[in-house]
This record gives C-alpha cells, sequence and structure tokens, in this order.
C-alpha cells in the first residue's frame, strides 16, 4: 500500500483511474445492458424494428429526421419510448398535416400492427415508457371518487371539469377527453404529448393513472348518465345562459305573443 | 207534519256564498272600493307588454322553489365525508353545504327538479328583467312620469343579479367557489378599504368558514325581501301611472285603450303564469343546469378551465378578462388596476343606464308627461345610444366566455381578447352610427308610405307605353300612426343679451346642453314628417309619380 500511496500524486495517476472507472462502467453495462433480453425474442423484436424502419422512413423521417434524430420540423424521437408512439400515431395525431399552434386528433391511418412496429423502432432508439398493458389502466380496482380528486387536482384547469376540455394561449387548446381510448389517456399522462405536461409514475402513480382513468369513465364515459338531462356540452354557465337566453326566455316570449294575439273580441257598437 | 220553522214565510232568502264572503271581508277591510276602482283598470295589449309578466311570473317561480330547497339545505361550512348516493363522490371530504345539495340532487324526492326549475327561473328571470329593460329604453317608456319605476326596474335587475350570485355560490362546488375567489379578489383590488371589507365579508382569510352561512342569509332573506318590496312599488307604480300605449287612432296621452284587468287581464295573466311555469318547468326537466355532482365540491387548490358564473354576471367576468394585468407598486402597496378598473368600469356602465332617464330629459329639456310610447325609429339617438350600450355589454359577454368561443370556433384565445378589447371601444361606435342611419333610413320609408301609398307589386303599362308601379293609399288609420309622433326643435342657448341689452355670457353646460339637443334633434337626427300641405298637394295632383 506504502507504493500505491507514494505514487497517487504521479502525473499519469489520473489516467489510470479514469481508464479503471471507464473500464468499470463499460464492464457492469455489457453485464446488465439489454443484450441479454434482445437476444431472447431477437428475431420477432428485429422483424418488427425493421418493419418499423421502413414505416418510418416513409411516413416520418422528413420532420424527425432519418435516424429520429428531429430536424427544425419535428422533435427528436430519442427516448419518447412506445408509449409516445402509441398515443400519437394510434390517435391519428402522427403523422401531422400541417403545421400549427396544435396537431388535432384525425383519422387513424395506420393498422395497429403497423402502430406497434413503429413504436418498436422508436423505442430501439432510446429507453423510454413502453405501451401499457391492459390492467394498467382497466377498471379493476379502481376508486372512482379519488380519480375525481386527482383529476381536479391535476388536469382539470386546463381539460374542464370532466373532461370536455378547454383553451390555451395562442390557438393552443387541452382537448375533450370524451371518446377517448382509456390507454391512450394513460400514455397521454406518461409521455405528456404536445403542451401536456407529463405525469410520471413519480408524480402520479400507477394506481392514481387507474384512478383518473376510471372516474373519467364514469362522468364521461359512454354509459353516463346525466341526472339532470341534457348536458349542454358540460361547458357551464356559458352553454347554459344561452340556452336561458334562446330556448327559455324564448319560449316564453312565444308564448306571451301568443297569448297576446288571442284577445277578447272587442264589441262592435 | 210541518214545524213552525217551515211556515214561516221565507224573505228573499240567503245571499250566494261569494257574496257574503265579500260583503264580510269588505265590511272588515273596505275592500270594495279599492276593487271597484281597480278591477276595470284598462291595460293596453301588446306583446312587449308582457315581458314584464314573464319577469313577475318567474320571480315567483323562484320563491316557490326556494322555500322548498330551504327545506333540505344545510348553509354550513362543516366539513363531512359524503356516503350518499351518488357513486363518484363516495368518501369524499366536503362541506355540509356541498353535501346537502348533493342530496337535494339524489337523495331528496323531486329535489333535482326544484333545484334546476329554480336555477333555470333565476336565469330566464334576470333575462326577461334585460329584454323587459331594453323595451322600456327603447320605446321611451320611462320618460316623465316613470323615472322612478324605471330606476326600480333598475335596482331590481342589479339585485336580481347578487341575489342570483350569492344562490349561485351556496352550494359551495369548485365553480362556485372559484367565482368567490374572483369576487373576493374584486374586492381586494379596491384602494385602502378592499382588505378590510373582505376580512369583514368572509370573517378572516379566504376561504373561512363563514361566507355560506353569510351568504344564505343575504341570499334568502335580505336581498329577496327588498326585491319584494320593490317589485310591489313598480306593479303599485305601474297601476298608479296606467300603463304607456302605442299611438294609433283613438290613442292619445290622456287616455289608454286597451281591455280592463277583469275580467279579461285577469285570466289572462293568470293563464300566462301557468304558461310561463309551464316553459321553465319543461326546460328544468329536460335539460341540467349546474350539474353540481360533476364540478366536484370546492377547495382552495383547485380550479377548473371554463369557470364563468352564470350569464347576468358574464360582463363583470369579461371586463376582467379583457382587461391588462397592469398594476402598480408603490410604498410597499400594490394597486392592481387590472381589476380594479373593470370594477370601476361595471359601476360605470350600469350607472349609465340606469340615469339615462335624467340625462334625456336634461338636454332635450323635455319636462311633459307621456304615455304614447315611441317607436324606436322616431327616437334614433336614444335608439342608436341603447344599441351602442347593448353592444358593449355583448361585446363583454363574449370576453366572458373567450376561451368557450376559442374553442368552439378554433380560434385563439388571444385574438378573441384582442377583438373584445377593440369592440368594447369600437363596436358601441360602429354601433351607434349604424342604428341611426337606419332608424333615418326608416322614417323615410315612413314618410314615402304616407306620401304614396304603399307599394303594391302590381306594375301596369299606360296606353302610351309608360310602366307605372301602382301605390296604395294607406288608411286613414295608418296615416294617423306613421304621424303621430311629434318632432322636437333643438333646445337653443337661449338670447345672449337680456332684456336691457346687457350681454349675458352663455353657461359652460348650457353650450354643452345646446351640442346635445342638437345632435338629438337636429337635421342630422330626424326625417321632418310630412306635412298636410305635401300630402294635400300629392294626393290632389293627377295620379302619382
Amino acid at each position: 500500500m506504502k507504493k500505491l500511496s507514494a505514487r497517487r500524486r504521479h502525473p499519469l495517476a489520473a489516467l489510470v483511474v479514469l481508464l479503471l472507472a471507464l473500464a468499470c462502467t463499460g464492464g457492469l453495462y455489457a453485464a446488465f445492458a439489454p443484450a441479454g433480453k434482445a437476444q431472447a425474442d431477437e428475431t420477432a423484436q428485429s422483424l418488427a424494428i425493421d418493419e418499423g424502419k421502413k414505416l418510418y422512413a416513409v411516413g416520418c423521417a422528413s420532420c424527425h429526421g432519418t435516424g429520429g434524430q428531429g430536424t427544425s420540423d419535428g422533435p427528436s424521437l430519442v427516448g419518447v419510448g412506445a408509449a409516445a408512439v402509441d398515443f400519437q400515431v394510434g390517435t391519428g395525431r402522427m403523422p401531422a398535416q400541417q403545421p400549427g399552434a396544435q396537431v388535432p386528433k384525425k383519422k387513424v391511418i395506420y393498422s395497429q400492427a403497423e402502430i406497434d412496429q413503429l413504436a418498436s423502432y422508436i423505442a430501439s432508439l432510446g429507453a423510454g415508457p413502453s405501451v401499457p398493458s391492459e390492467e394498467k389502466y382497466g377498471p379493476e380496482g379502481a376508486d372512482i371518487a379519488k380519480g375525481g380528486e386527482l383529476f381536479r387536482t391535476n388536469c382539470a384547469q386546463c381539460h374542464n371539469f370532466t373532461g370536455k376540455g378547454g383553451a390555451l394561449t395562442h390557438g393552443k387548446y387541452a382537448p375533450t377527453l370524451e371518446d377517448v381510448d382509456p390507454k391512450h389517456i394513460y400514455e397521454a399522462m406518461q409521455t405528456g404529448p404536445q403542451n401536456m405536461p407529463s405525469f410520471p409514475d413519480t408524480t402520479l402513480s400507477e394506481q392514481n393513472k387507474k384512478d383518473i382513468i376510471a372516474y373519467l369513465d364514469a362522468v364521461n364515459g359512454d354509459e353516463t348518465v346525466d341526472p339532470g338531462g341534457l348536458s349542454l356540452g358540460g361547458l357551464g354557465p356559458v352553454s347554459e345562459g344561452l340556452f336561458g337566453w334562446i330556448f327559455g326566455l324564448g319560449a316564453c316570449i312565444a308564448v306571451a305573443v301568443w297569448v297576446a294575439a288571442r284577445t277578447a273580441k272587442a264589441k262592435k257598437s | 207534519m210541518s214545524t213552525a220553522a217551515n211556515d214561516a214565510p221565507r224573505s228573499r232568502g240567503k245571499a250566494p256564498a261569494g257574496e257574503r264572503v265579500a260583503d264580510w271581508a269588505d265590511g272588515r277591510l273596505g275592500i270594495y272600493s279599492l276593487a271597484k276602482a281597480n278591477m276595470r283598470k284598462i291595460f293596453p295589449d301588446h306583446w312587449s307588454f308582457m315581458l314584464g309578466e314573464i319577469c313577475l311570473y318567474s320571480f315567483i317561480i323562484i320563491i316557490l322553489t326556494g322555500v322548498y330547497l330551504t327545506l333540505f339545505f344545510h348553509p354550513s361550512m362543516n366539513e363531512v365525508t359524503y356516503h350518499g348516493s351518488y357513486v363518484p363522490m363516495q368518501g369524499q371530504l366536503m362541506s355540509e353545504a356541498y353535501k346537502s345539495t348533493l342530496d337535494i340532487s339524489f337523495d331528496v324526492r323531486g329535489g333535482l327538479l326544484i333545484r334546476q326549475i329554480h336555477h333555470w327561473a333565476a336565469i330566464i328571470f334576470l333575462a326577461g328583467m334585460f329584454v323587459h329593460m331594453m323595451r322600456v329604453f327603447f320605446t321611451g317608456a320611462f320618460r316623465k312620469p316613470r323615472e322612478i319605476n324605471w330606476l326600480f326596474g333598475f335596482l331590481l335587475f342589479v339585485l336580481g343579479m347578487f341575489t342570483g350570485f350569492t344562490g349561485y355560490s351556496l352550494p359551495d362546488d369548485l365553480l362556485s367557489g372559484t367565482g368567490v375567489r374572483f369576487t373576493q379578489g374584486a374586492i381586494l383590488s379596491m384602494p385602502v378599504v378592499g382588505t378590510y371589507i373582505s376580512m369583514f365579508l368572509f370573517g378572516g382569510e379566504f376561504p373561512g368558514t363563514d361566507f355560506v352561512a353569510r351568504f344564505y342569509s343575504i341570499h334568502i332573506l335580505l336581498l329577496p325581501g327588498i326585491m319584494l318590496g320593490l317589485v310591489v312599488g313598480h306593479l303599485i307604480l305601474v297601476f298608479y301611472h296606467k300603463h304607456t300605449q302605442f299611438a294609433g287612432p283613438g290613442k292619445t296621452n290622456k287616455n289608454v285603450v286597451g281591455m280592463p284587468l277583469l275580467p279579461v287581464y285577469m285570466a289572462k295573466a293568470g293563464g300566462f303564469f301557468f304558461l310561463v311555469f309551464g316553459v321553465i318547468a319543461a326546460v328544468a326537466g329536460l335539460v341540467s343546469v349546474n350539474p353540481i355532482w360533476a364540478i366536484g365540491p370546492y377547495r382552495p387548490d383547485q380550479v377548473s378551465t371554463g369557470a364563468q358564473p352564470d350569464w347576468y354576471m358574464g360582463f363583470a367576468e369579461g371586463l376582467v378578462r379583457a382587461m391588462p394585468g397592469w398594476e402598480i407598486n408603490a410604498w410597499g402597496h400594490t394597486l392592481v388596476l387590472g381589476v380594479f378598473i373593470p370594477l370601476v368600469i361595471f359601476g360605470i356602465f350600469l350607472a349609465l343606464i340606469a340615469l339615462y332617464p335624467f340625462i334625456e330629459s336634461w338636454v332635450t329639456g323635455d319636462k311633459r308627461e307621456h304615455h304614447i310610447l315611441d317607436r324606436p325609429r322616431n327616437a334614433p339617438t336614444r335608439t342608436a345610444f341603447g344599441v351602442a350600450w347593448v353592444t358593449a355589454y355583448m361585446v363583454m359577454l363574449i370576453g366572458g366566455g373567450n376561451d368557450i368561443v376559442a374553442t368552439h370556433f378554433h380560434l385563439s384565445i388571444n385574438a378573441v381578447t384582442w377583438f373584445v378589447r377593440i369592440g368594447f371601444f369600437a363596436g358601441p361606435v360602429i354601433a351607434f352610427i349604424v342604428t341611426k342611419r337606419i332608424c333615418l333610413g326608416l322614417q323615410r320609408r315612413d314618410k314615402e308610405k304616407v306620401l304614396h301609398g304603399r307599394e303594391s307589386g302590381i306594375i301596369k303599362r299606360l296606353p302610351h307605353g309608360e310602366f307605372i308601379e301602382v301605390h296604395e293609399p294607406l288608411s286613414q288609420e295608418q296615416l294617423h300612426t306613421l304621424t303621430a309622433h311629434e318632432q322636437y326643435k333643438p333646445a337653443e342657448i337661449g338670447p345672449t343679451v337680456d332684456e336691457n341689452g346687457v350681454e349675458r355670457k352663455a353657461k359652460g353646460t348650457d353650450k354643452l346642453r345646446a351640442k346635445l339637443s342638437e345632435a338629438y334633434y337636429g337635421e342630422e337626427s330626424q326625417i321632418p314628417k310630412p306635412t298636410v300641405e305635401e300630402y294635400k298637394e300629392i294626393t290632389s295632383g293627377h295620379g302619382h309619380h
């Protein structure tokens, strides 16, 4: 040990330490890196990646760059994960039709199989959130009331009380969450598409996400019954006021005109 | 087998039950003379005279349903856990006020329907008052002797706004809580007194534990009490002044042509009450309003987008949304102009319409009684002013819902806000000019009709080949109606030298008044109505031009 301590101020000591550290990191990486996993289902996986790469080159590369590195027209896709691809392409937002304040939801042009291939390719560019399995967003074991509270705390300021959507600055908007696939809601929370902040599991746990999705299904799903009758879009007092003026007061005035027109006949003398 | 009683000679027999009751009451209340004087009171017939009735009936409906709601509502901010029948709220912490509103909606028999009737009736009540007020404004029914009644009506509208606001805040849901917070912000923006008022009103820091109970007594007792008194006063004055009427043959400033209160208007008004009740009940039965269960309980750390007040406060909301967020920081104090200026404009804007009758009578110097209504076209400056006022109001309603407008018309919210900012100033000016032009155009049309008759649409070819359109002359009644209005001369400053030839200096207010009067009644502001000579000259001539 004396020898070592005597040489620790040698000019080359730092270099040796650096080399050792590099060797150590490299060795650990080699030991734990996805290499082993990749080998397990190599054929299927790499086939999907290859197919995805082809699809990517045709549909996405013009904006996101040939290797997903991003260009001035589109962000880098390295590390966005399969969940982001499944959301963006699965809701028809990507491929984008035109630049604008926000890319809207539109008709989905890829089949789910193609979307999965694209997702595999993007996932191979760098680690990111993967597509959630069904039990993560299914209704089992979810607390609707808790989900409502979480929704009002984290989501309502942009998406409205029950997810009817709302305006953001300069033409951007938080879309309505009606008829959105629970899987896509989950992925959106995880990846934070476009103007939305992301809510990774450290912010909203898997259980929290499940609760929120269950709440949305309860208040905004296909089988939701509005106890009060027509909901007028669930937009609150603006649509209520408009309805009250046009149909409420309008009907009263129509009735008034009708009553006034039916008067007692004056006696002709 | 006959008894003495039966044998006794019968006099005239007993009076019918109704007469006996009336006799009994008259002996104690003296209602006979009152009824005699008023039962045959004449009311003119026009649908627009029934707008006030819509307000009265919806007000009655609000009171009736409101009484039912007080039986089940708990005005308390104690925190409780919900265990009622609405599943998405199970186990949530909320105030008792919110919980009891959920219970009214889901667990009280008929509760949700009554709640919705109450709320829809309030929306329609305020809208009805707005339209009724505009009817009175545009027909000049606010002129002497009805200025006080105009103020009563205006007060009813403003008190209605605040009664609505306090009621809307009672359920302590997230939407209304946001509105209360907004109001507290407006109170805080008042220099010097703001913080004191806020601390007093909320019993400490916002939200505290008092405001629901306080708003409750304001909402169910204080404001409706004052409003009820004003409504009674309003109606007594309508009786006392007698109703106005539109010009027409046989209708003068000294009579009222129409139908008697009893039986015609009693039947009509009674029927109309049930029709209005029916319309409101149908709307309430079919359409949801303020679904507080979907909105959630109020918590100061939560907020939703699309948080607007009911429509009658939308104007104030719009002013604040459109105003740039200016503030002045000096000597450790902040003056929040971004909120305070809208608050001031809100007051001035409402005061403007309230004081208009007095402004107009000052400008025109007209102190006579008016019982014949103006057609809006025959008072172009007033009509233009009213339309300008309504335009500014409507622009601000758009401003209050700028986010909903933005999302539903796919616009940028910033663009909507800028439209509102510019529109608030430019809109009324454009509306004023356009309305005045339209009024003058309509006056010209009336003049044309009087002088040349109605266009019949029949084209006739004369023997020498000329084509003419046949004009049908109007009937005497129509001619009267179209020319019954009075045309005023602009007020003059008056002689600038007195009787001794000493020069008198015209006061500044006199000059202003002369200018405004010129704007009201100058050559630019009215088309001289056809004179008898003009009419005779044209009608006595050989056919039409």
